[in-house]
């Protein structure tokens, strides 16, 4: 039973037919005769279907090689341009629970290119704290910022961050801002233009679309200095031969979710708060993490549940839930595939043990009922289990010459 | 039974791994993280635990067609091992951390896990052996290619320990074979070099990674009579045993090589002298366990014949002991005196004497002294 829709979801039908019939055919989008001439009209038509999906014009549609592409296109390259044009623009606001592809990203710009990151707190939900933002934007301090980044969604505990207000209070001192909607697009309404953002990075592979292909929605007006430099594509913003067919395949998933949206999300919902019921009424203690959807249903993402079990490691639910035929995560980025404790959950204040503790379980379009009950009959002997594991990692009782 | 095999990388573990296989075993592989911040590439053959370790253990389980995992236990590993490796230096005794590692880490921490997630062993490249008796209590043995086999760092196993543990190479003629075997399995690590040295330690420069961990000061070097022959910076940095690194200013009157006698902590001296004066024939062990059962004569203290090894690959040395009880706060223990039948030169304390009846492993102690019967102590 698969709970990690939020890693990767399976392609969907109409994806998989429009990537099937168009990888047969082969044209370069930027060759001029016919058989290039036709493969262009393949991702002309892919792009407007995706702007159109995502409240956008189809100029401001980039195609890249996933979201990672697209968060490093944005952030560096709205960084590089800014601080071109007005050197005193080094510092980036960022909010302390971004993915890696954000957080990584402006680590390095710190390291080599002299930027100062401003990570913004968040709250015990994971929502950024607004009045944080105000402050470093006040008394001048705009003047020295060179953008904003925040995410439209947490991949991690599902909270939907405040990207309208983020955004207003940017506006009133021009600065640009960028969202990693990679979450967000395909399971919440997002809507490019309506958002104020300057940038927004999507990715297929999330939406039933296949791996390697994303795209960063930018707004016409915005300069952005490069990464990839070549034969100029994609307003000479992102240079490399477009995959045809992955585009092709990405606007078929990204017309067929955002088509579906209300009553899927509803229905995705509803399996969600079944997994949220069940884990509370076989582990009292087990501690939902992310806003609480029965308190604010849109505060957070339809198909995130996430919890920290006290007294459990991750990785042992993780690997119990997996011989069980269940799928989950930990949620957080691995190293060598060993889990490490969230810095989300760290930035939500949870201490080390706590966060050790953390699974999120992710729906998705291929979840049904039947998904909740396997689920649901695997997690108490599970749970028990990674229970009694806790503590081996920590404090050993095997007695042993050394320690008598 | 469900077996938990343990998976560094290398090409002993991933064999290990295949036989348990092929024995019928419902197998998971799972991969100790030791460091926090592993290397991405190994590079040579020291160091393990790199990134590509990982990878290449992830591989041999691909091919296995087994459940690969990556478990951290890099706090307890820092605290059990690589804090008693600089604490016993500081204490100016030479440790043995692969025994430490064994002992608290592959067969204890990482073995309560297992046996809390519903494993029934631990498995790992080790060659050894372990034969269970009539009555269904385990014996630790050689592996059968002497040359290879590594029941002296799995001496210090309880029986507890050991009635979890799984050696599937003990019975192969030559680590040859084991590689061969790799191949013709198609596992990727067939040829991959054998890891050496402290796997914490990448470089190999023990004395370097030692002066970044304890305060050493300059101090003397002495002869076996009492004078100076040199300075030092920092008695930690020494091994019993010892010749290269000496730097001393004064040659020996004999013109031969001088190695180290003794380390005196306390008062940051070394004592050298030559080679002569490193024999010793009686050693004193505290910290004692026995692989399985022990023998009677542990519980009646009568003398009894074995052989005493006290390196990983050193020749055994026929031997004479036996166990007193030593009452501590409250507390009695096992003490061991081992008188050898031969001399043993190099012989620290801090490092382990294991006991050896044939094939089969007694158990082993931490070498608390060891000193000549006929010669007096030096000055």
């Amino acid at each position: 039973m698969y709970l990690d829709h939020a890693a990767t979801t399976p392609i969907s039908a109409p994806a998989l037919a429009a990537l099937t019939s168009v990888i047969s055919r082969s044209g370069n989008p930027s060759s001029l005769h016919g058989a290039g001439r036709r493969a262009r009209a393949t991702v002309e038509a892919s792009r407007e279907t995706i702007a159109a999906a995502a409240g956008a014009h189809s100029t401001e549609v980039i195609f890249t090689s996933g979201g990672t592409e697209a968060d490093n296109l944005a952030v560096k390259g709205l960084f590089w341009s800014r601080r071109d044009a007005e050197p005193q623009r080094t510092r980036i606001l960022v909010s302390s629970v971004e993915h890696a592809a954000v957080q990584d990203t402006v680590e390095w710009l710190q390291k080599h290119e002299g930027a100062h990151a401003v990570w913004l707190p968040v709250d015990a939900n994971g929502t950024v704290n607004l009045a944080a933002l105000e402050a470093e934007l006040a008394d001048g301090g705009a003047d020295s910022v060179a953008l904003i980044s925040c995410m439209w969604a947490n991949n991690e505990v599902g909270t939907i961050e405040p990207i309208a207000e983020i955004v207003a209070l940017a506006a009133a001192h021009g600065i640009p801002v960028h969202s990693d909607a990679v979450q967000a697009f395909g399971s919440v309404p997002v809507n490019f233009k309506d958002s104020g953002l300057a940038a927004m990075s999507i990715s297929a592979h999330k939406i039933g679309g296949p791996v390697g292909v994303g795209a960063l929605l930018l707004g016409r007006a915005v300069r952005l200095t490069p990464v990839q430099h070549g034969g100029g594509q994609e307003r000479t913003v992102r240079s490399g031969t477009l995959d045809t067919a992955g585009i092709a395949a990405f606007a078929a998933a990204a017309q067929d979710v955002t088509g579906n949206l209300a009553a899927e999300s509803q229905r995705i919902a509803g399996l969600r708060d079944a997994i949220i019921a069940a884990v509370r009424a076989a582990v009292p203690d087990a501690v939902l993490r992310g806003t609480d959807p029965a308190l604010d249903p849109d505060g957070r993402l339809p198909g995130n549940a996430h919890f920290t079990f006290p007294g459990c490691e991750g990785d042992s639910l993780l690997f119990l839930l997996d011989m069980a035929g269940v799928e989950s995560s930990t949620g957080s980025a691995c190293t060598a595939g060993v889990p490490r404790p969230s810095h989300v959950l760290l930035a939500m204040g949870l201490d080390e043990d706590t966060a050790r503790g953390a699974q999120r379980f992710s729906l998705g379009h291929t979840s049904t009922p039947a998904d909740v009950d396997a689920f649901v009959a695997a997690l108490p002997q599970a749970h028990a289990r990674a229970k009694t594991a806790g503590m081996a990692a920590h404090v050993s009782s095997i007695q042993t010459a050394s320690t008598r | 039974m469900r077996v938990l095999a343990a998976m560094s990388g290398g090409v002993d573990s991933a064999v290990a791994a295949a036989r348990a296989v092929d024995a019928g075993h419902d197998v998971v592989g799972v991969h100790l993280a030791l460091s926090r911040m592993p290397g991405t590439l190994r590079t040579g053959s020291r160091g393990c635990c790199t990134v590509e370790d990982s990878n290449d253990a992830w591989r041999a389980c691909d091919k296995l067609g087994i459940p690969y995992y990556v478990w951290d236990f890099s706090e307890r590993f820092k605290e059990d091992v690589v804090q008693d490796f600089i604490d016993e230096y500081a204490a100016g005794r030479t440790p043995n951390p692969c025994m430490r590692c064994n002992e608290r880490i592959k067969f204890a921490a990482l073995l309560e896990k297992a046996i809390a997630l519903g494993f029934d062993a631990v498995c790992t490249g080790h060659y050894a052996k372990v034969i269970t008796d009539a009555d269904g209590n385990p014996e630790l043995h050689r592996a059968a290619d002497w040359a290879k086999d590594q029941s002296y760092v799995l001496g210090v196993l309880t029986h507890e320990q050991l009635k979890h543990s799984m050696f599937p190479l003990a019975d192969t003629p030559s680590k040859a074979e084991v590689r061969a075997e790799a191949e013709a399995r198609g596992l990727s690590v067939a040829k991959k070099p054998d890891s050496h040295d402290i796997c914490f330690i990448p470089d190999g420069d023990t004395a370097g990674w030692l002066a970044e961990k304890i305060e050493m000061s300059d101090g003397e070097i002495l002869d076996e009579t009492g004078t100076k022959v040199g300075g030092h910076t920092g008695s930690n940095q020494f091994t019993v045993g010892q010749r290269r690194g000496l730097k001393l200013g004064t040659p020996a009157a004999d013109g031969k090589p001088r190695f180290v006698l003794e380390i005196r902590p306390k008062e940051n001296k070394v004592i050298v002298g030559p080679h002569a004066l490193l024999a010793i024939d009686e050693i004193k062990g505290i910290k004692v366990s026995w692989a399985g059962l022990p023998i009677t004569e542990v519980a009646t203290g009568a003398e009894f014949d074995c052989y005493a090894q006290v390196r990983a690959h050193g020749d055994p040395v026929p031997a004479r002991a036996f166990v007193t009880g030593v009452t501590a706060d409250g507390v009695t223990r096992e003490n061991l005196t081992v008188t050898l039948g031969e001399p043993l030169r190099g012989v620290a304390p801090g490092q382990t004497v294991v006991l050896y009846q044939g094939s089969r492993v007694l158990g082993q102690a931490t070498i608390d002294a060891a000193r000549s019967l006929a010669r007096p102590e030096l000055p």
